[in-house]
């Protein structure tokens, strides 16, 4: 049990009064962006990445897995009392989680939502503890050729199978990856930096995730801002009743068995599994009819498939380096920032800065849970904070965040530059993902990539390496092929067996 | 990658969005039912937009071509530097993604023709109903350009300062005062915090020595 001594120093790390202290402001900031509309985990942890530049690696791993962890949390909150779900994976919870708060339930619902969070986020956060050194361990026997193809699965899995539009996806990460192309290449040419020497290191990622996340969001919801604020529910202490606990703990267990798996795999994301989780748990429901009326049930499983997708998406991010959400691509570029290389030999390059955050992550769980049940009205009071304050704040920390980042008013021009693309891709619903994904991806992919090719001398069979870049490639042309199996072969199969 | 891929939701595949879900706020999209009691009358501001097309969609696949045809002119200056260590060298990623961009918008735009249409973005604040408020955005600029002039001149507490109380006039909040108390201790507290505290660059700008 290698791995279970290296938590327990990892706990070791964490129970110090300093370390604790950071926990408790990331989770607490974490819940307070969660249930502040207009703004999320990866917008908080994008703003705080310049200024948290001179702490140490560790202390802004514990703060921003804080943040992470916590935005889950507070998220619930806003959809179940306010009713417009902030992001899509609280889509599924506002369901039932706002009509069982009109029905006058809002403190089952509320604690129904945080206590299965604390139980998926503990469960999911060992099995990320069980499931990750495996990981490791078959990643680091990969190639260039594989890691190639594993990266390739990421963009193609980010953009085809999450969002709506495939067409819009590509059209987003391929921006991505051209900002990622941006700057003096490795062999000293210059590539898209317009004759600019402000561009010739490259675009800073925290400028980009500032940008498209922050500035983006504000423009776009300032063109849009709604002028009569939503209607909050009052809520009081949450509580639930014995029957409560009886109803939620199953949803709970199937929550969480649905939401890990669809994290860990490149192409998970939340939406898919709490959708998944409102289904089983209607049909397995013994008040089917509660559907639609608010039943404990349907905001039980979703909340806990959303907060055990959230612990799965560590495992590619942590094992592999690779981003499925933006929170976690947002963390990358903080890796990057402290010169910390993501990839399988993190784990044995950075053993201990790796079971610090892990163990930071349940002790920030079980903190969230001591400050939500009790706190919840007065994290509900957050959603009267007038908007033009909350809006011009993030416009303010953005802007110093990226002028701090090489200290030049450059970098604030650049940043509205991004801001606008953000705003145009809000406006014509491109996805936000795919983009983020393809710059911090695109210029790792093309190193492993060129890497692949000076083996083979730049023949192209160089990018087929063992058998696990066959698979990869296989499954990559299953998920482009996919819409066009679903019409020629797995819908006439069905429509054979309805008939039969 | 043909059409038939831009509409995963008519192929069978399931929606990102679970149907039947009544609370989302009506898209300006092909929602002939899904319009809210206190809709806009039918012909009157955006909502109308059901019968019209989002043209203006064929401004990001021209866009798109532009910076695909972009990339690749960039991508031909380039020098072919090879040698045995990196046969690949720096010109084929650009020109591959260039042209890949030139395909996306060529699709994109078939896609378009066709009636595809993005969704946009919604969000606790957002206000899909509503059209664009281009004044407000047009402030917001301003005042972020504001602060992007004056920042080295004028230092950050003062630029800061001017910069959120702007936004927040753009965005509509009409308490001058206050808004000025609440700016300038903003300001304020994030140089002492952040640029003296924990060494972040903010310039003082005509306050050094004063600050």
């Amino acid at each position: 049990m290698d791995s279970l001594s290296a938590l327990l120093d990892g706990f070791g790390h964490v129970l110090t009064p300093m370390n604790l202290l950071i926990a408790l402001l990331g989770v607490t900031i974490g819940t307070a962006v969660g249930v502040l509309p207009g703004i999320g985990p990866a917008m908080t942890v994008a703003l705080l990445l310049p200024v948290t530049h001179g702490m140490e690696p560790a202390q802004a791993l514990i703060l921003f897995a804080g943040i992470f962890y916590g935005g889950m949390y507070g998220g619930s909150t806003t959809s179940i009392l306010l009713n417009t779900p902030g992001e899509s994976s609280s889509v599924v919870t506002a369901i039932e989680g706002n009509k069982m708060a009109k029905a006058g339930r809002a403190a089952q619902a509320l604690a129904t939502a945080a206590i299965g969070s604390f139980v998926a986020g503990t469960i999911a956060t060992l099995l990320l503890v069980l499931v990750a050194p495996p990981v490791v361990s078959f990643a680091v026997s990969l190639g260039a050729p594989d890691y190639f193809a594993v990266m390739l699965l990421a963009f193609v899995a980010v953009t085809a199978v999450l969002g709506a539009s495939r067409i819009r996806g590509f059209a987003s990460l391929l921006l991505g990856l051209v900002i990622g192309v941006i700057g003096i290449d490795q062999t000293g040419q210059q590539r898209l930096t317009l004759g600019l020497p402000q561009l010739a290191d490259g675009i800073d990622v925290v400028v980009v995730a500032v940008g498209i996340f922050a500035v983006g969001e504000a423009l776009w919801i300032a063109a849009r801002l709604r002028r009569r604020a939503g209607e909050v529910i009052p809520v009081g202490q949450p509580w639930m009743g014995r029957q409560d606990w009886r109803r939620s703990w199953k949803p709970w267990l199937r929550g969480t068995a649905l939401g890990f798996p669809f994290g860990a795999v490149p192409a998970g994301g939340a939406e898919i599994p709490t959708f998944l989780s409102y289904v089983t748990e209607k049909k397995l429901s013994r008040h089917p009819e509660e559907f639609g009326r608010g039943a404990i049930e349907g905001v039980a499983g979703p909340e806990a498939a959303n907060n055990a997708s959230a612990a799965g998406t560590l495992v590619p991010m942590l094992a592999l380096g690779l981003p499925t959400n933006a929170t976690a691509a947002v963390m990358l570029a903080g890796f990057q920032q402290y010169g910390i290389q993501p990839g399988p030999l993190l784990f044995t390059r950075e053993s201990a800065l790796v079971w610090t955050l892990i163990a930071s992550l349940f002790v920030g769980n079980l903190m969230l849970l001591v400050l939500n049940l009790p706190l919840a009205p007065a994290w509900a009071r957050l959603l009267r904070i007038p908007r033009p304050y909350l809006y011009a704040g993030i416009v303010f920390f953005a802007s110093m965040g990226a002028y701090a980042v090489n200290a030049q008013p450059f970098d604030l021009f650049l940043l509205l530059t991004l801001g606008l693309l953000g705003f145009g891709m809000r406006r014509f619903g491109l996805p936000i993902l795919p983009l983020v994904v393809g710059v911090i991806l695109g210029p790792r992919a093309e190193l492993q990539g060129r890497r692949a090719l000076q083996l083979s001398g730049g023949e192209l069979h160089g990018l087929v390496g063992g058998w696990v870049s066959w698979l990869v490639y296989a499954v990559i042309v299953v998920v482009l092929a996919w819409p066009l199996l679903a019409r020629f072969v797995v819908r006439p199969l069905r429509e054979r067996s309805v008939t039969a | 990658m043909t059409g038939a891929s831009t509409r995963p939701d008519r192929d069978g595949d399931p929606p990102s969005r679970p149907p039947g879900v009544p609370e989302i706020p009506a898209q300006p999209g092909p929602t002939p039912a899904g319009e809210p009691l206190d809709a806009v009358p039918p012909g009157a501001g955006p909502s109308a937009g059901e019968a019209r097309p989002d043209r203006a969609q064929y401004a990001v696949c021209v866009f798109l071509a532009v910076l695909g045809a972009l990339v690749l002119v960039d991508a031909g200056r380039i020098g072919q530097a090879l040698n045995a260590a990196d046969p690949i060298g720096p010109k084929p990623v650009p020109m591959l993604l260039g042209a890949l961009l030139l395909v996306v918008a060529a699709v994109y735009a078939v896609d378009v023709y066709r009636g595809g249409a993005g969704e946009p973005e919604g969000g606790e604040d957002v206000d899909l109903s509503s059209p664009i408020d281009w004044r407000t955005v047009l402030l917001l600029i301003a005042a972020f350009v504001v602060n992007a002039v004056l920042i080295e001149p004028l230092g950050w507490v003062i630029s800061g300062a001017l910069l959120f109380w702007g936004s927040a006039f753009a965005l509509g909040n009409r308490h001058h005062v206050r808004n000025l108390v609440i700016a300038v201790a903003l300001s304020l507290i994030t140089f002492y915090a952040f640029a003296i505290g924990l060494g972040v660059n903010l310039p003082a700008g005509v306050l050094q020595g004063i600050l």
